[in-house]
């Protein structure tokens, strides 16, 4: 703070009043213009979520912006020394500015506690980037999700237009694919989800650690062998997304992607039965629908993975903290 | 030292570390596997199906990893069997691929690979007969799959019977017990494309996954589709 004179007052005043009125048309432009187009998108109520919270960083960053620039720019055309004008002022006044300092780190301790509560509070809320997510997750959709788990274990449930749809998510190297119990537990490589519907993952590995990541969906949630990890979210409108592998899991790793769609629930039904007839004859061959199945290590050899009642877990009976 | 000696000795640094540098980006963009691909594009008229044909063998019988699993492909020039497993492909073509079987075959981990799917009609012709489902679980199981995910095709290769199995690469059809499996899929836009077989078949490594099926020319390879 080399500015050392009556004006120093006023310039800061005058420097408040630049920021506040450029934070604000830089943040209602961002609101307006920006925001909405911001990742992940909003093709379901989870990505929503996360651009509501992405907007809300940014809209809370740009004004630190705009006042680091401020106060930048307005030293740079009013605060340098001048030909034949006094020698700038040099010593400690040019090296500090207690009430300026105390300022900047109490606004910004404050600005910062504040974006972590906010972050904590939006990633365990409903419809939060992580606290639905995981073999405990923290909070369950609005509906019989326990009910339709169920179901979809003991190879009962049906799907019909409103009703959840569970979808077994498959990690293998290198591939994901994807079961839909309410179908007759056909399998197939494509993941295909109905408009308006809440959906229920339950995402497992048959070989090593991989993670399901529909990006655009607002989806992540990690493949693990033995494990059923749980991730919620409710489509909105119809779109296209793509599913990537976000966990290095060997040499095709970079090509474990696969393109997925959100459609009309007619043009879902319509699908999944025609799918289900088409691959019919390989569902018989298929292990009984189970939460994680347990292939055999060694490889090839006495590999199928029929046995999905090794493992005690049972997701149903402990996951989400709305049960009790 | 002298203000141009200081230069100089800058300077070779600076050159020394761009060296290093344009090194290291090199050695990341080069291919560290062996074998090479094989050219399709001029092996037929522009618009006609290109004959594709490949072997798979439980032990490829030379080469740094003789004992490991590996695909061969026909070189379309010379007839020969070679290990060059990347296949340069016209585009929007139809390809007719024909795999000759020579493995020994188990149950399926996800017998959902057993479904054939992303070939024309989705079926494959094995030994004469057109199928759409091969059940891993009875007779000798699937040996291997051959499979381009990003297409969503994958077709099962159903395993060898009895002991008189081939040892080593090539495998000659006259002489070793095989399948044939024969099908058709059409090459998309150009790009590249990887192939893999979905068995775990690199036996001895963790889930069946290493070895082979984690090198590339062994039991995965590219599809280097190209506009003509």
């Amino acid at each position: 703070m080399a500015k050392n004179n009556s004006n120093y007052g006023s310039d800061l005043r005058k420097i408040l009043w630049i920021w506040a009125v450029i934070s604000i048309i830089v943040d209602v432009l961002f609101w307006f213009l920006v925001g909405p187009h911001m990742a992940p998108g909003r093709l379901t109520e989870t990505a929503k979520n996360d651009q509501m919270d992405l907007n809300i960083l940014m809209i809370c960053a740009l004004p630190v912006i705009v006042g680091v620039w401020t106060y930048w720019g307005w030293s740079l055309t009013h605060w340098g020394a001048k030909q034949n004008g006094p020698e700038p002022i040099g010593g400690p006044a040019a090296r500090s500015n207690l009430k300026v300092q105390t300022w900047w780190i109490a606004s910004s301790s404050v600005l910062v506690l504040a974006l972590a509560i906010f972050g904590t509070l939006a990633l365990i809320m409903d419809h939060g980037s992580g606290g639905g997510e995981g073999p405990n997750p923290v909070w369950m959709p609005d509906g019989p999700v326990t009910q339709v788990e169920t179901a979809a274990l003991n190879g009962t449930a049906t799907w019909s237009p409103g009703k959840i749809l569970p979808v077994q998510v498959i990690g293998q190297q290198w591939k994901f694919t994807y079961r839909y119990p309410t179908f007759g537990g056909f399998e197939t490589q494509q993941l295909i989800l109905p408009a308006n519907t809440t959906i229920v993952f339950n995402v497992t590995s048959l070989d090593v650690i991989h993670s399901f990541w529909a990006y655009q969906l607002g989806v992540k949630a990690d493949a693990n062998p033995g494990v059923n990890d749980v991730a919620f979210t409710e489509t909105k409108g119809t779109g296209n997304f793509e599913v990537r592998c976000s966990e290095l899991c060997g040499i095709w790793h970079g090509a474990m992607y696969n393109s997925g769609a959100v459609v009309s629930q007619s043009t879902f039904q319509q699908w999944a039965t025609s799918t289900q007839a088409a691959t019919a004859a390989n569902t018989a061959l298929l292990p009984k629908f189970a939460w994680t199945y347990t292939p055999d290590a060694n490889g090839a050899a006495g590999g199928y993975y029929p046995d999905g009642n090794l493992t005690p877990y049972s997701s149903v009976q402990v996951y989400g903290a709305k049960q009790s | 030292m002298s203000k141009g000696g200081r230069l100089v000795v800058s300077l070779g640094l600076f050159l020394v570390a761009a060296a290093l540098v344009v090194w290291a980006v090199a050695v990341y963009l080069t291919p560290g596997t062996p074998g090479g691909e094989l050219n399709f594009t001029n092996t037929q008229a522009a618009g006609q199906p290109v004959n594709l044909t490949v072997q798979t063998v439980g032990s490829i019988g030379f080469g740094p990893h003789p004992t490991w699993v590996s695909y061969m492909t026909k070189d379309p020039a010379s007839g020969q069997w070679v290990q060059d497993n990347t296949w340069v492909l016209p585009a929007h073509t139809e390809v007719h691929m024909t795999i000759y079987q020579f493995d020994s075959g188990s149950p399926l981990r996800n017998q959902v690979w057993g479904q054939v799917e992303g070939t024309q009609g989705n079926s494959a012709t094995i030994n004469g007969k057109t199928v759409s489902v091969v059940n891993s679980n009875v007779g000798a199981g699937v040996g291997h799959t051959f499979a381009i995910p990003s297409l969503n095709l994958i077709v099962p290769l159903p395993g060898v019977t009895g002991n008189n199995i081939c040892g080593a690469g090539p495998c000659l059809a006259n002489k070793w017990p095989h399948n044939t499996v024969s099908f058709s899929f059409k090459t998309p836009g150009a790009g590249n494309y990887n192939w893999q077989c979905f068995v775990p078949c690199g036996l001895g490594y963790l889930f069946g996954n290493g070895g082979g099926m984690s090198t590339e020319n062994y039991m995965g390879g590219f599809l280097d589709v190209v506009a003509r």
